[in-house]
């Protein structure tokens, strides 16, 4: 067993869970958007960011990937952290206007409103990437790509074009959490090999 | 490429021992003449872009065409860039040191008939000092290379990279021989730790340490172990590593052999931009070269040791040079940082122990090797110790390569080896470190250059990029333009990178447009501390930097925008207005011709005027003005 400290509270995890996964099991509240028990973490949301100090000394580190270890003291309601959640979430509501989620988890945390412009209103998605990760990792499919890079990423198939890789297993549709795999499925998806109404049934 | 053939002539290459190699030396040596006179042209990507191609095959048919007799034959040779990129292309005549400059195919018959068969000078051709107006004949006379220590760049522009040859007979390989027959691998190792040598590629991570760390990994987690050279250069305004890997590919790749001997890996990769082309073939020829002479490959030297690396073309992205990104793209995925808190000397590439450099650090290896760490560690200054190679751009009258020991002051750089701002002002500031680093202003210009100075001036060394800037580049329109770069070349996985940029930089559109208010320059510092703090990778964590830096320095420029909706700089076009001096005018009408929506009106000999209702403020009026009439108010 680990011992460490969050928010100067007494914890013990086991060897190899990380910072996220103890705190949870504390009932700790660290906010999340990209993480999910059912995949590997891949600390893209960047919300989960919690301070580790030691003395004088502290930094940021990202709790659904940082490996508890022993003494570690961490910190999950700190000025700096707050900061880094503030603007994250602050960019999202402009850049995901049409996520109630997103609306309400902002609020959570006291943001309420976006002083950057909006580009499309309709907009849902944030690119977690949840969608890919699970289709790969779970489904063992990759029939979703998160393709180009930078201000240009985007949830699609690989290199764009529908594929018919995608058994229409619905997983990427759970674990989306603002529902926005719902618009792009089909995008994703070409030619289905069972048409959707039929696999209901 | 004669000497290449005499070695062909016997049966094997393969060099079996140091004093195989040490008699291949000196058979090479042997069949030279120290006395013939020798034509060198540049070939680095700056002189064959300026025409350096045509005017050695030029240089080539004159000196056919002249029937010089055929003992002092000047031989003929083509090498990497020898740095004065801004006077290309580039001839020297050795032994004399001779120096043309800006010489075009049509001066081969002059230098040919003039220098080489009289003795007489091209005055023509010479390089003028600015200074003084003085000419200079000698390359080692030069201000530009007089100041500059080359250790590192020893080599280029004194041999053919293509020949392995020229490398072996000015030394190249005598380290790896040495290592491989006197030295333990511990033996280099602690070498490297006395050098004192730092990672060239940017964050300055002592070598010799990351090289123990990855022996205590192995010790762990067991062998193979790999070896990489990051040669994804990236940077606006860097060709340092390009150079190097262009000028003196066996030295990259000697540094790299005995790397991997120092560690017991058996597998390299070089990870060279795709968009380098003569550097992949130039490394591919000296990788050939090196194999065909037991150099690289099975058990060489017979040594016992065996090592043999491949080449890796960069996938295209900027951030495929930081080192996780640059693993997972090697590894066949696209070029994203990964998300872990472990080091990869211990979880690199294929998750193994992997020790990555950049081509600058692998370079400085074998010379460390060969001459002692306390004779390396003897140059620069403590804790910043070697020299270090800079691609000097921008507002500067000497564009091109600088080597310096570390611990030089930043104006010595600029204005000693640089020659200053064209037009004789002082510079404003100088980007250090490229999109990750900061500008550092001329209040400062006696800032030690070495990594811990850089740093605690807010900037950083980078891997070598130093653009100058003058009174006519607006700090708005630089963080704009750095941070325009980042948003293209990040990977965009992580929120804060692929967000937060984008909306750095539309707060700072918005004051290169005059709105803003000083809220928003409070919400940019801490926007940049947010993404300081939170981003995935160290191009996202640095980004915020050119912005803090100019923040910090030039706040003033800042507040002129917002508040007072002017660039001073006179570089934001919706906040500047061009205006015709009336009494500096002479009527000459060079502007109104050039002007390209023809709003420039007036009487010839007589002041002209600029409608400001229609001018798209494009600012051709004032580069066309001869007498600086034209003002930006």
């Amino acid at each position: 067993m680990i011992t460490f400290t969050i928010n100067d509270q007494k914890v013990t995890a086991g060897k190899g869970w990380t910072v996220l996964e103890t705190a949870r099991e504390y009932g700790i509240e660290i906010p999340t958007l990209c993480h999910h028990p059912a995949v590997k973490p891949s600390g893209a949301c960047r919300l989960c960011m919690v301070e580790l100090k030691d003395g004088d000394w502290s930094k940021l580190v990202a709790s659904c990937i940082y490996p508890v270890a022993e003494g570690i003291n961490i910190y999950t309601e700190t000025p700096r952290v707050h900061n880094v959640r503030r603007w994250i979430l602050e960019m999202l509501l402009a850049s995901c206007p049409a996520s109630p989620e997103i609306s309400a988890l902002a609020e959570a945390h006291g943001v309420i409103s976006t002083r950057f412009k909006i580009h499309d209103p309709s907009q849902n998605c944030m690119i977690c990437g949840l969608c890919q990760r699970i289709c790969e990792e779970v489904v063992g499919l990759s029939a979703i790509a998160v393709v180009d890079r930078g201000v240009h990423k985007k949830v699609g198939s690989p290199f764009m074009r529908p594929t018919d890789v995608c058994v229409a297993c619905g997983c990427c549709l759970t674990v989306c959490p603002t529902g926005a795999m719902q618009n792009i499925f089909d995008t994703v998806r070409g030619e289905p090999k069972m048409p959707l109404t039929q696999l209901a049934m | 490429m004669h000497d290449n053939a005499l070695a062909v002539e016997s049966e094997s290459l393969c060099l079996r021992s140091l004093d195989d190699l040490n008699r291949f030396r000196k058979q090479i040596m042997d069949k030279r003449d120290p006395d013939q006179p020798e034509i060198v042209v540049c070939h680095g990507t700056g002189c064959l872009a300026n025409g350096s191609a045509e005017v050695s095959e030029a240089i080539r048919s004159a000196l056919e065409a002249s029937g010089i007799d055929a003992k002092v034959f000047p031989g003929i040779k083509t090498t990497g860039c020898q740095g004065f990129c801004s006077h290309g292309p580039l001839v020297v005549i050795r032994p004399q040191g001779i120096f043309y400059q800006n010489v075009k195919p049509k001066d081969a018959k002059e230098i040919i008939e003039k220098t080489i068969v009289q003795g007489d000078i091209v005055k023509r051709l010479l390089y003028k000092n600015p200074t003084d107006g003085k000419k200079i004949l000698h390359e080692q006379d030069i201000p530009f290379y007089k100041r500059q220590t080359r250790v590192v760049l020893h080599n280029i522009g004194k041999i053919d990279p293509t020949d392995i040859c020229d490398t072996i007979a000015s030394g190249g390989y005598q380290a790896l021989a040495k290592a491989l027959t006197t030295m333990t691998p511990e033996q280099v190792v602690t070498e490297i730790e006395i050098s004192g040598l730092r990672g060239r590629g940017g964050a300055g991570f002592p070598t010799g340490r990351k090289w123990r760390s990855a022996l205590n990994a192995i010790e762990k987690k067991g062998r193979p172990v790999y070896v990489v050279v990051n040669g994804d250069e990236g940077d606006p305004g860097a060709f340092m590593d390009r150079t190097i890997m262009e000028g003196d590919p066996h030295a990259v790749l000697e540094g790299l052999i005995l790397g991997a001997y120092a560690l017991g890996a058996n597998k390299g990769y070089l990870y060279v931009r795709a968009e380098y082309p003569l550097a992949i073939k130039h490394l591919t020829i000296a990788m050939e070269q090196a194999r065909a002479y037991g150099l690289l490959g099975d058990n060489i030297l017979n040594s016992g040791f065996s090592f043999d690396a491949r080449i890796n073309r960069g996938a295209g992205a900027f951030v495929c040079g930081e080192s996780t990104a640059l693993f997972t793209s090697i590894e066949g995925n696209p070029g994203n940082p990964r998300p872990k808190y472990v080091r990869s000397v211990e979880e690199g590439l294929w998750g193994r122990p992997t020790v990555l450099n950049n081509v600058e650090t692998w370079a400085n290896i074998p010379l460390i090797v060969n001459k002692g760490g306390d004779w390396y560690a003897a140059i620069g200054v403590p804790h910043s110790t070697g020299t270090k190679v800079f691609s000097l751009v921008g507002k500067v009258n000497n564009v091109g390569l600088v080597e310096v020991p570390m611990g030089v002051p930043l104006s010595t750089i600029v204005e000693d080896i640089g020659g200053g701002v064209p037009g004789g002002a002082p510079f404003k500031a100088v980007q250090t470190g490229g999109p990750s680093g900061g500008c550092i202003p001329y209040e400062l210009k006696d800032t030690p250059v070495d990594f811990d100075s850089l740093t605690k001036a807010g900037s950083m060394m980078g891997s070598g990029a130093m653009i100058v800037m003058d009174n006519r580049d607006c700090v708005v329109d630089v963080g704009r333009y750095f941070l325009r770069f980042l948003e293209e070349e990040s990977c965009g996985k992580c929120m804060p990178c692929r967000l937060g940029l984008s909306r750095m930089r539309e707060i700072l559109d918005n004051f290169s447009e005059g709105k803003g208010s000083e809220k928003d320059i409070e919400d940019l510092l801490s926007l940049s501390k947010a993404i300081q703090d939170s981003a995935l990778c160290a191009l996202g964590s640095s980004a915020p930097n050119p912005v803090l830096t100019t923040l910090n320095y030039f706040k003033d420029e800042y507040l002129a925008h917002v508040t007072r909706q002017k660039c001073p700089a006179g570089v934001c076009k919706n906040l500047i207005t061009y205006q015709i001096d009336p009494d500096v005018c002479t009527g000459c009408t060079a502007c109104a011709k050039q002007c390209p929506v023809s709003c420039i009106a007036g009487e010839k000999k007589k002041p002209h005027a600029i409608d400001t209702s229609l001018c798209i403020r494009c600012g051709i009026c004032m580069d066309t003005c001869k007498f600086n009439a034209v003002n930006v108010i």
